[in-house]
């Protein structure tokens, strides 16, 4: 009886891949076990392996290529003596991956295409001139690259940022250009290398500290705060923390609570931290080679699910954004959508059919958690009248939260309606697919409270 | 307490006179600061180093210019040890804007770069890796400074610490962690928090050698000092040096300190203090007269009062100052 093959899920967040070579041909016959293809991921190529034992019968999608769905046929097994054709209709699922990381790392990512493409809004958001297309990746690993050519004292060190060249593959490539001098890898001790980076900042160096997730930073919160934003104030200005804290942070697909937590309005409360949080490859690569040169500690939230997305980013190494300046992602004259970071796609998704509703929203993309873009997100409401919050962190104490106070403080006259915060659900992220949806924030929750504050 | 070196030390006066004055400096300035926080001049939490000077002062002895030094709150010593003036740091005990950090930091939290002073840190433990970062910088950027990186028995149970061993050993980072074991974690005992009393010899699971030294000592602290850094400027990764030492006041102001009996206290100060140690080594040798001791006392007496007098005039930090060194 014949078998179908299908493309495998080899990450959390894959949901297409490349198959860059079969290690088979029609007629082999394969064991439980053995090595069937490589299939290549946006950040890795990873080895799949056979389930059961047969003759190949079919290659169904050739070496090469691209764009592969998870659960695609890619092969079908047959019995030894029995044909394609003959065979009855296929069972389904007949191999598994094999695993490069470690089980309790998230490991490989790929790119979901772009729930919104990033051309055709009227970005006000980048400088003339020339762009190239890149993801989010490749603007961050680029800006660390260029600013450790330009600063000799810039290094990175963290899990897996050197020889497994990253465990994101932020840092892919890093060790052969600048070597292990300056691309450290270090023990799952996130404590201790987080205050041995704050140490080597009042040393004369600008660290680069990589978690590998921010989850994982509640291990070393304690230097973050009390040892690096607190010093310049504690020295009376004689000494300061310049260094970047980076990572991905947020939730990413199906890897539960603990992996699976916003922290930016945690952060965002810290007087003398910065907090960058990038939505575009071009606010993660202008704000990171700002981070880096900033001479304060700066907490840079990245996105894993926005790693492989690809916007334009300008081609001028010179382009920096600057830290308190919020984009405009989308003009509009009806509400103002203030977000940052991913949630800027749920609001973006969001204003595409509000649009189709006969609804203008005028997207806020802040950029920067602290310093905060107050005054962008005013002049808008007081051009609106009317603003939704969109972010995926816990209701209580959100940056939302502080937006809405801001508002009301600040602008309470103009509004015709109240601010209304979208946020993640209050609950630990569940794993359960359709429950983690439900959980996070979507574009209809985004829909349903603009037309409230619209009275629609 | 660890055993007393066998011979008599092979010292010279100049260097004996140092150590006098400065571990006696120390102590006067400690007793002046009990004094001003009893007449609330001085706030919050406030730690003594009373009984504790000779460490310190020994391993200053040992170091050159450039090497660094981070500690833990209880840091007035280490300050006045590696030069910084006694009157800016009282003047951040009175919270002025004479002070270290302008009266923003306080007792706990004082900095001077211009002494490699990294801290002043009120957080157990954490100075331990900040001390390893330290020396990190000063091997990637090819010098042969030493970060001496002080902590106490009670941090010596924190979990960052094994952390950093094993990274600065991995790292061969030149710096020497110093265990000032006083005996008491605030008021539990040592026998009371740890099982395996021998702290310096946890660093050998992690390949970091060690060794236990008279505390009270000021010479056998310089010369272990001396041992130390000359293992860890050549390239050899960090050393630890277990300083056993005793405090004769409370865990801080407000401590009591009911957990342990005057009698102790009272045999450690007539037994083995370390300024006593040192006037008997210079009187006994004929190398100073009571005069020539009385008057170094005198003029200690004198900028100890000075460094009072400048914290009680030093004005308060202007409202303005709330608001500045936040960010660079």
């Amino acid at each position: 009886m014949a078998t179908q093959i299908l493309m495998p899920a080899l990450s959390p967040t894959m949901e297409e891949g490349t198959l860059a070579k079969w290690l088979v041909k029609e007629g082999d016959t394969v064991k439980s076990g053995q090595i069937l293809a490589e299939i290549e991921t946006d950040k890795a190529t990873m080895e799949f392996e056979a389930v059961d034992e047969g003759v190949v019968g079919k290659l169904l999608v050739a070496e090469g290529t691209a764009g592969v769905k998870v659960n695609t046929p890619i092969a079908v097994l047959v019995e030894d003596g029995e044909s394609v054709s003959e065979a009855p209709k296929p069972a389904v699922v007949a191999a598994v991956a094999a695993v490069e990381a470690p089980v309790a790392v998230p490991a490989a990512v790929a790119a979901p295409a772009p729930v919104v493409a990033a051309k055709g809004w009227p970005h006000t958001d980048l400088p003339d001139g020339p762009t190239k297309t890149m993801t989010v990746r490749e603007a961050l690993r680029e800006a660390m690259a260029e600013e450790m050519r330009a600063d000799p004292t810039v290094f990175l060190m963290g899990e897996e940022v050197g020889e497994y060249q990253g465990a994101y593959k932020i840092s892919q490539g890093l060790l052969d250009e600048f070597g292990p001098r300056r691309v450290v890898d270090t023990p799952i001790t996130e404590m201790g290398f987080a205050g041995i980076g704050v140490g080597a900042s009042w040393g004369g160096l600008k660290p680069i500290v990589e978690f590998m997730t921010f989850n994982f930073s509640m291990q070393a919160i304690d230097h973050i705060l009390n040892s690096a934003a607190k010093t310049l104030y504690m020295s009376g200005g004689q000494m300061g923390s310049p260094m970047v804290f980076r990572g991905p942070n947020g939730a990413a697909a199906r890897v539960g609570a603990q992996h699976s937590q916003d922290y930016s309005a945690w952060y965002a409360a810290i007087p003398g931290l910065r907090v960058c949080i990038p939505y575009s490859a071009a606010d993660a690569k202008g704000l990171l080679k700002s981070a880096i040169r900033d001479p304060n500690p700066v907490v840079f939230l990245e996105n894993e699910i926005m790693y492989g997305r690809s916007f334009e980013v300008p081609v001028d190494p010179d382009f920096t954004v600057p830290f308190g300046k919020a984009s405009i992602l989308r003009e509009g004259k009806d509400v103002t959508i203030v977000s940052f970071g991913i949630g800027c796609s749920h609001a973006l998704a969001a204003a595409e059919t509000l649009a189709g509703e006969g609804i203008s929203a005028e997207i806020i993309n802040l950029r920067t958690l602290r310093p905060i873009d107050y005054d962008t997100v005013l002049a808008s409401v007081m051009k609106t009248n009317r603003c939704v919050t969109v972010e995926e962190g816990f209701p209580v104490g959100s940056i939302g939260d502080h937006i809405a106070s801001t508002i009301m403080q600040k602008a309470f006259d103009y509004l015709d309606a109240p601010v209304i915060t979208c946020t993640g659900k209050d609950v630990p992220m569940p794993y359960a697919a359709n429950l983690e949806k439900f959980a996070l924030i979507t574009p209809a929750e985004v829909v349903t409270a603009v037309k409230s504050v619209c009275y629609r | 307490m660890a055993k007393k070196p066998d011979a008599r030390p092979n010292v010279s006066k100049e260097d004996l006179l140092k150590y006098y004055r400065e571990m006696l400096l120390i102590r006067r300035f400690e007793e002046k600061a009990g004094q001003l926080y009893g007449m609330g001049l001085i706030g919050g939490f406030c730690h003594l180093y009373i009984g504790q000077e000779a460490v310190v002062v020994g391993l200053e002895a040992a170091t050159k210019e450039g090497d660094k030094r981070v500690t833990s709150y209880r840091d007035h010593g280490h300050m006045l040890a590696c030069g910084m003036d006694p009157k800016g740091v009282m003047a951040e005990l009175t919270g002025r804007i004479g002070g270290y950090s302008k009266g923003k930091g306080g007792s706990m939290h004082m900095f001077s770069k211009e002494k490699h002073f990294y801290g002043g840190h009120g957080i157990v433990g954490a100075q331990v890796p900040l001390g390893a970062g330290l020396a990190f910088a000063d091997k990637y950027l090819g010098n042969d400074n030493v970060t001496f990186t002080y902590f106490g028995d009670g941090a010596a149970n924190q979990g960052q610490v094994y952390e950093t061993y094993n990274m600065a050993e991995l790292w061969a980072l030149p710096v020497i962690f110093v265990i000032e074991n006083n005996g008491y974690a605030m008021g539990t005992s040592v026998k009371r928090s740890t099982k395996s009393t021998t702290y310096f010899g946890r660093g050998l699971a992690y390949g970091i050698p060690g060794e236990q030294v008279d505390g009270m000592d000021v010479l056998a602290v310089k010369a272990a000092g001396e041992k130390a850094i000359a293992h860890c400027r050549a390239g050899n990764g960090p050393y630890i040096l277990e300083m056993m030492t005793y405090r004769y006041r409370g865990h801080s102001m407000s401590d009591p300190a009911k957990y342990r009996t005057r009698e102790e206290v009272e045999k450690i100060r007539t037994e083995k203090d370390c300024i006593e140690h040192v006037r008997d080594l210079l009187t006994q040798g004929g190398l100073a007269s009571d005069e020539e001791l009385k008057a170094i006392d005198k003029e200690i007496k004198a900028t100890v009062n000075e460094a009072a007098e400048f914290s009680k005039e030093s004005p308060e930090p202007p409202l303005s100052e709330l608001w500045t060194d936040i960010y660079a």
